[in-house]
């Protein structure tokens, strides 16, 4: 997802414009009218028969993978009708274990959000010693699974854990308890906000913040009224992602949960529980509000990343040597 | 720019040497300690730390005791099951994967955009509910199961169901990291090709395929990597049966049911050992997939 900002940008910043590769090689001027350019337009796609089957098969692979796994969520939901269906959401544990998931993601988000702004910042403003490595280690919970991840916590904050017995006689419960479900939320959504802005304002470079310092704004005054319209729809884009992630998250969740129905579990836990009981309809009712919660951010997502990519673009179109005068296209940002 | 940085040089960190000039010029905005020292802070907190406390973990146990914890038979047949159900899937996603991307790039058809958006339907929808749909539609009266399990073909609860669900966990990555590259694919090479007389297949192995392979690569290395971490979705449909169908997370969460804490340690600390070097070589990659978007095509 992210990762495909930065190829592009580097790309389109170093190629030449097509029209002007074509020109350089003096290539449109020596066509004679009509049939070089059909060879041309024939050499550069399929036959119609090649084309129509790779697009058969791509969509033949996407909705079984996609579709069908989306469509079975709410089929299940809906089997014995739509009063079972909202029986099972008005579950006393349903509603709690809504109520954690919001709680989780509304701590893991912001904390994220602050993160995700102050690293970007340090790293796309400044040439600094040791900087990849920074965001190497930045990328770090991307590659931990879940499990392990819930699993260092335990070690940190359980009965056993460095901090346990400390926890323990100020009666301070972590593990087993919301404070260990937040924590294990927030690390496993540690990277997405930071992830989708370095490569956007590394793209967007120094320059607008630089004349506003020189005449006279403070980094704060910086800040929001150069850098943050700007990034804004990057920044959208990465907060619905790591939203969606922090309430669906399983495996870092259910290790340090304790899976204690109306307590320690969030909505993905709870869809767990209903589905070994055999209740397959409140499993499929409760997975049904997460699959909502996907095609919402799927929809917020879509919207974001077109704004996104016009904003990567604008960065991208800038002459690597901007003379002063001209006025940042980026700046003028979507209203 | 030159004038910027000469105003801004007093208050700048390197002022004299000639090189620093651009240095100079970036150290003008403010923030750099305060933003630095927060993001070193919070991921010592967040991240090193807590990482940190599995080695320290793992040093309680002797050698002998580690190695027997992570090569006790169970442990093995699931450290086999976990690659190769991840190597399948990267694999099969690597080959789809290439396929969306090209057709999403280079063909229009009706439903076109719907079709992009879903494509990031694993990113967004948690992993527990794709796991009980896949088995829903993949069990003996699923939707697909009841089709296949007359013809022998039994997916749900078998390895095969584990390779199924990693499929779809990993989908996104190959698309969205060749997708750009393909756009950006200069089509005058490919013109020049068939000027010069080469097939569309030679031109598709010869131009097409050198230009994506680092971002293929990347994309494969990133399906492989999310694959063998996996667990919400993996552990509905896998029926979950030693020595058969248990994935390596399960063999963690299942030593720390039993307060088997420093088992539970040792298996993870082979895991996290192998993802550090997943990321590292995922850095290599998107590092020469960045050299070779910029080198002169």
């Amino acid at each position: 997802m992210s990762d495909k900002q930065a190829p592009t940008l580097v790309a389109s910043r170093t190629a030449l414009p097509p029209e002007g590769a074509a020109l350089a090689r003096g290539g449109p001027s020596r066509r004679t009218p009509a049939q070089p350019v059909r060879r041309v337009t024939a050499g550069t796609t399929e036959a119609p028969w090649v084309r129509y089957t790779l697009i058969a098969v791509a969509l033949l692979f996407v909705f079984l993978f996609l579709v069908l796994p989306l469509a079975a969520v709410f089929t299940e939901a809906l089997r014995k009708g739509f009063g079972a269906y909202l029986a099972a959401l008005q579950e006393p544990d349903a509603w709690s274990a809504i109520k954690l998931t919001l709680i989780a993601a509304a701590v893991a988000v912001p904390l994220n959000l602050v993160f995700g702004v102050a690293a970007a910042w340090a790293i796309a403003k400044y040439e600094f010693r040791g900087k990849s490595f920074l965001t190497t280690l930045v990328d770090l919970p991307f590659s931990v699974s879940p499990v392990v991840a819930g699993l260092i916590y335990v070690l940190l904050f359980g009965a056993q854990g460095w901090f346990g017995p400390w926890l323990q006689a100020h009666d301070i419960k972590i593990i087993f308890a919301v404070p260990g479900i937040v924590l294990a939320t927030v690390f496993v959504t540690f990277p997405f906000i930071a992830r989708e802005l370095i490569p956007l304002m590394q793209a967007q470079g120094n320059d607008e913040e630089q004349a506003a310092i020189v005449l006279g704004a403070t980094g704060w005054q910086t800040f929001w009224h150069v850098t943050l319209p700007n990034i804004k729809w990057g920044l959208i884009y990465g907060v619905i992602l790591c939203n969606a992630r922090a309430m669906g998250e399983f495996g870092a969740v259910s290790v340090v949960s304790g899976h204690i129905r109306g307590q320690t579990n969030t909505l993905p836990l709870h869809v767990e529980i209903l589905y070994n009981e055999y209740q397959s309809v409140a499993a499929f009712a409760v997975a049904s509000l997460l699959a909502i919660l996907a095609l919402v951010t799927l929809a917020i997502k879509s919207v974001a990343e077109w704004r996104h990519e016009a904003d990567m673009k604008a960065a991208a179109d800038l002459p690597p040597e901007r003379p002063s005068f001209v006025p940042s296209p980026a700046g003028s940002g979507p209203g | 720019m030159s004038s910027l940085s000469s105003v801004a040089s007093p208050a700048a960190v390197l002022p004299g040497s000639p090189a620093g000039g651009k240095r100079a010029a970036r150290r003008v905005l403010p923030g750099f300690h305060l933003t630095l020292g927060y993001t070193v802070l919070y991921l010592s907190l967040i991240v090193l730390i807590p990482i940190s406390a599995l080695f320290f973990k793992t040093f309680t146990l002797t050698l002998d005791q580690f190695w027997v914890a992570v090569t006790s038979p169970r442990v093995l047949a699931s450290y086999r099951l976990t690659f190769g159900a991840s190597l399948i899937a990267a694999l099969v996603n690597l080959v789809f994967g290439m396929l969306v991307a090209w057709v999403l790039v280079r063909y229009t058809f009706p439903g076109k955009k719907l079709v992009d958006a879903l494509v990031d339907l694993p990113f967004a929808l948690p992993t527990a509910v794709a796991g009980i749909s896949l088995t829903a539609l993949l069990a003996g009266n699923g939707w697909l199961g009841q089709y296949l399990e007359p013809m022998g073909i039994k997916l749900a609860f078998t390895p095969a169901g584990v390779v199924i669900a990693l499929i779809f966990v990993g989908l996104p990555f190959v698309v969205r990291t060749v997708q750009p590259v393909l756009e950006d694919a200069e089509k005058e090479l490919e013109e020049a090709a068939t000027s010069l007389g080469a097939t569309r297949l030679q031109i598709f192995t010869k131009v097409i395929l050198p230009h994506i392979m680092p971002a293929l690569l990347t994309g494969f290395a990133m399906a492989f990597a999310r694959a063998i971490g996996e667990y919400g979705s993996v552990i509905f449909i896998a029926g979950n049966m030693p020595m058969i169908s248990e994935i390596t997370p399960l063999i963690i969460i299942g030593k720390l049911e039993q307060y088997d804490y420093a088992g539970a340690t040792a298996v993870a600390v082979v895991m996290l050992v192998l993802s550090f070097i997943l990321l590292l070589v995922i850095n290599a990659l998107q590092a020469w997939q960045r050299r070779n978007a910029g080198a002169p095509a």
